[in-house]
């Protein structure tokens, strides 16, 4: 068995089945390369979700339900109730999203793909750390990421900022043009407290989304791009039941709060008016050689190494450059280079990549997703909660603290209990690390007082925590 | 039978070495050590310490201004000014000690009422939200001879808080509620682990944490109403243990949610009179665990912002601007509140509606890392805390 097949099962996907490797050891790289063709496929699980403009409509209703009863003035016990029932539909929501997405990583014939969802989501993260985000943040994953994930950065880009997590999350809804027609209204009437821009969401554009902390942006630029996205916001009425004109829960484009005029951003100047102004901005953001040479780094990190080779970076930054952004040209000169099929195991798998893997190779996924989701808290890794929009990191320095390591080891043994000593630890590890497996590993593991501390073994061995 | 003690003895007074050389050169424990308690959640300067003395606080506290000191129940008098929350009976003994200081009208340059962004400053030591992603205390370790695998600070949490993240390595520790694996299975797993060094190491630090921890620690969390003051203060018990150990971290970071009182706040008793009972409690357990080196420490609770100064339509406050801050550890130099009162009238409200802040909390921290931590004054000011020109240094928190 060749190499490059557990390099491409483990690394670029999202770690072996028993069988997948008799699959992929035919022609690893087109095994890869096969799953981005085509249409892009909706996993049933996935499918099955309901719409994230419905499940909005649907909690802001009840919020609102919790908030009039709050400030009803005969409330002697605040009715505890309406709290309870948001929270349970809140759960609800957020438990269905998470089994689905590990029930779909768990499962598919597609994990290249599957892993390059989880990427850029990670990349426009949403921490869902405030309602009602935890409602949603599984959704933006399948509506504004999934969809484009080989198609071309810009389209992704745009479905990104407009989708109403986004939005929420960075605060766009509350961004007023000082000279939109609500903002002059508001600023005559109130003279003590000015409304205005809430630059949040132009900052992590080009922070976090294009550009990169260092490319080529000045604050100016910054208040400048809040300016062009004043306007971008959800339907509906909002929490304090104020504007109504929209589709509820879906992107809205608020003219009242747009800062009307043009503007000029990186040295180019934009006439275009209402959303289209936005879109054009990042239109031309999405192919800055800025945004290239960022996202080729991030991608080179994930599937090469901690301190990705500038050689490979800078090919795949002019690729990107040269096919104006098309994610799967890009994809393609990564899985042709010579880097990646270098060295086995080159990095160290963060938890949500053990998890994923673990399931896997048990084809197996809990029935309960809180078992999901407290692995992942134990772990350190809390499900949709990167806890900034920076997103969760992707080395081995960031990962690697000792208590997760040993929180990894507990959460094996755990496992490996569950599962029994009817597994047979050593063939498994053949059917899952293939070659990859080091003597020392195989020794170690056939060598064990019984199933369940060989099944620990090998999940917590350097070959199994790395990918 | 064998056990982890023993294990980690046979895996070699070598390796142990290797990985915490210092412990070759034990030396009598005079140590600064700190420890950072965030409250999150904004938690009610106003109710931590009552300016009972303002003629004006009964009358815009309404139901929920406390007793004043005269009161059997009541404030437990600082000053004729400001009392303690009755909750917070183990601090006013480190006060008449004089090893507990107030600082009062407090607030990190935040001006919004975000918790998201509010504790994003107060962490990250810059001037606004999103301007640094790293944290002030982490850029401070820096001076005090940090490195991996001699980490000077542990976050007492899964999640390393922001104020800990950054370049330097930290460590971490927080309780599990999975089964401890076999003694045996860890054993065969440092043979396995033995040819790669970064898991060696790793398993070596971590096996230390959890004979620090001991296992009582790690043991599954009650239920009920006392779950969260009984994770405090086991957490604080845990944090004496750690900083107590030989070659053990010197700074630790511990968080305490449940703050953010909108609703039925309550007053000598009540939710937030049960979170400060917790508080006080684990700040107690932290003293007693820490022994003779309390005389040390440096203790600072802080929160993102304070609360407002009237009460809101469901018994509770709404988020505001100014708190308190309370110091306290046998370093300090106590027995007194700093505060510059900015008064409760109307007219001397942040907006109207919130207690003004007088002081600055990287002014606070500054004189902690400064005087107590010997962090020099141009790393205070250039890298820790950019922009502060504003906040100044306090003086004399700590025992001179």
């Amino acid at each position: 068995m060749k190499e490059a097949t557990v390099i491409a099962t483990n690394r670029f996907g999202l770690g072996a089945r028993p069988g997948d490797f008799d699959i992929v050891d035919r022609n690893p790289q087109a095994w890869l390369l096969d799953q981005l063709q085509g249409p892009s496929r909706t996993p049933g699980d996935i499918r099955e979700l309901p719409h994230s403009s419905t499940v909005l409509t649907d909690v802001q209703a009840l919020r609102r339900e919790e908030r009039q009863r709050k400030k009803s003035p005969d409330n002697d016990n605040p009715d505890v109730t309406s709290v309870e029932k948001y929270g349970q539909v809140a759960r609800g929501h957020f438990m269905d999203q998470v089994a689905a997405r590990y029930r779909t990583a768990t499962a598919s014939d597609y994990p290249f793909y599957e892993r390059l969802v989880h990427f850029w989501s990670n990349h426009f993260a949403i921490s869902a750390d405030q309602q009602p985000l935890p409602t949603i943040t599984g959704l933006f994953e399948n509506e504004a990421i999934r969809p484009h994930v080989a198609g071309k950065f810009a389209d992704m880009l745009i479905a990104a900022e407009q989708h109403p997590a986004m939005i929420l999350f960075l605060d766009n809804q509350r961004s007023i043009g000082p000279n939109s027609q609500f903002g002059k209204r508001a600023n005559r009437r109130n003279k003590d407290r000015t409304i205005g821009l809430n630059e949040n969401l132009a900052r992590e554009i080009l922070e976090l989304h294009t550009l990169g902390v260092n490319g080529g942006y000045t604050q100016e630029d910054v208040t400048t791009f809040a300016k062009v996205i004043t306007g971008w916001s959800i339907g509906g009425t909002n929490e304090n039941g104020r504007f109504a004109e929209g589709e509820p829960g879906t992107f809205e484009f608020r003219e009242s709060f747009h800062e009307p005029g043009k503007k000029t951003i990186l040295g180019k100047s934009y006439r275009q008016r209402e959303v289209d102004q936005g879109e054009a901005v990042l239109r031309d953001l999405a192919v800055h050689p800025s945004t290239a040479k960022f996202l080729a780094t991030k991608l080179a990190r994930h599937f090469v190494a901690d301190e990705p080779p500038a050689e490979l970076v800078g090919k795949l930054s002019a690729t990107y450059l040269e096919s104006d952004g098309d994610l799967s040209v890009v994809y393609q000169a990564l899985v042709q280079a010579d880097e990646p099929w270098r060295e086995i195991h080159a990095k160290y798998k963060t938890p949500h990549e053990f998890v994923v893997s673990t399931f896997r190779a048990f084809n197996r996924v809990p029935d309960d997703a809180r078992f999901i989701v407290r692995a992942l808290e134990l772990m350190g890794q809390t499900t949709f909660r990167p806890g900034s929009p920076e997103g969760w990191p992707d080395t081995a320095e960031q990962w690697g603290g000792a208590d997760g390591l040993y929180k990894r080891i507990e959460w094996c043994n755990t496992v490996a209990r569950v599962v029994g000593s009817k597994a047979r630890p050593v063939e498994l590890g053949d059917a899952v690390l293939g070659p990859g497996m080091s003597m020392t590993t195989r020794k170690s593991i056939a060598r064990a007082e019984n199933g369940v501390q060989g099944l620990t073994l090998l999940l917590a061995s350097p070959e199994f925590q790395r990918r | 039978m064998v056990t982890r003690r023993d294990i980690i003895k046979t895996a070699g007074a070598g390796a142990a070495a290797a990985v915490w050389p210092t412990a070759l050169f034990a030396k009598p424990d005079s140590e600064a050590r700190f420890v950072l308690v965030i409250l999150r959640g904004a938690a009610d300067g106003l109710s931590i310490a009552a300016p009972y003395g303002d003629g004006n606080y009964p009358g815009v506290r309404g139901e929920l201004a406390l007793p004043s000191p005269r009161r059997a129940d009541g404030l437990l008098k600082l000053d004729g000014m400001f009392g303690l929350h009755p909750s917070l009976a183990g601090v006013y003994e480190e006060y008449e000690k004089k090893q507990a200081l107030i600082v009062h009208a407090i607030a990190s340059p935040y001006r919004e009422r975000s918790h998201f962004d509010g504790q994003d400053v107060l962490e990250n030591g810059g001037s606004g939200a999103g301007l640094l992603r790293d944290g002030w205390l982490n850029r401070a370790l820096a001076p005090l001879g940090n490195s991996p695998g001699n980490e000077k600070a542990i976050a007492m949490a899964i999640n390393t808080p922001l104020v800990l993240r950054g370049e330097n390595s930290v460590t971490s520790w927080a309780p599990s509620q999975l089964p401890d694996a076999e003694e045996s299975t860890i054993q065969r797993l440092q043979d396995l682990y033995a040819d790669d060094e970064f898991f060696a190491t790793r398993l070596m630090q971590a096996l230390k944490s959890q004979e620090i921890a001991s296992d009582e620690l790690s043991m599954q969390p009650t239920r009920g109403r006392s779950r969260n003051a009984e994770q405090v203060r086991n957490m604080m018990a845990a944090t004496a243990r750690f900083l107590s150990a030989d070659d053990g971290p010197r700074i630790a970071v511990l968080e305490a949610d449940g703050w953010d009182t909108h609703q039925n706040q309550g007053t000598t008793a009540g939710s937030l009179a049960n979170r400060l009972a917790g508080l006080d409690g684990a700040l107690t357990a932290l003293r007693d665990g820490l022994g003779s080196t309390w005389s040390n420490t440096v203790v600072a609770v802080v929160t993102e912002f304070g609360r407002t100064v009237h009460v809101n339509g469901t018994r509770g406050t709404d988020h505001g601007t100014a708190t308190a801050a309370i110091l306290l550890g046998g370093a300090v130099s106590g027995g007194r509140v700093l505060a510059d009162w900015p008064g409760l009238a109307k007219s001397d409200l942040y907006e109207g509606r919130d207690l003004m802040p007088t002081a600055d909390t990287r002014s606070l921290f500054k004189g902690i890392l400064a005087d107590h931590l010997g962090v020099p004054d141009a790393m205070l000011e250039r890298s820790i805390f950019p922009d502060s020109a504003g906040a100044k240094q306090m003086k004399d928190l700590i025992r001179a």
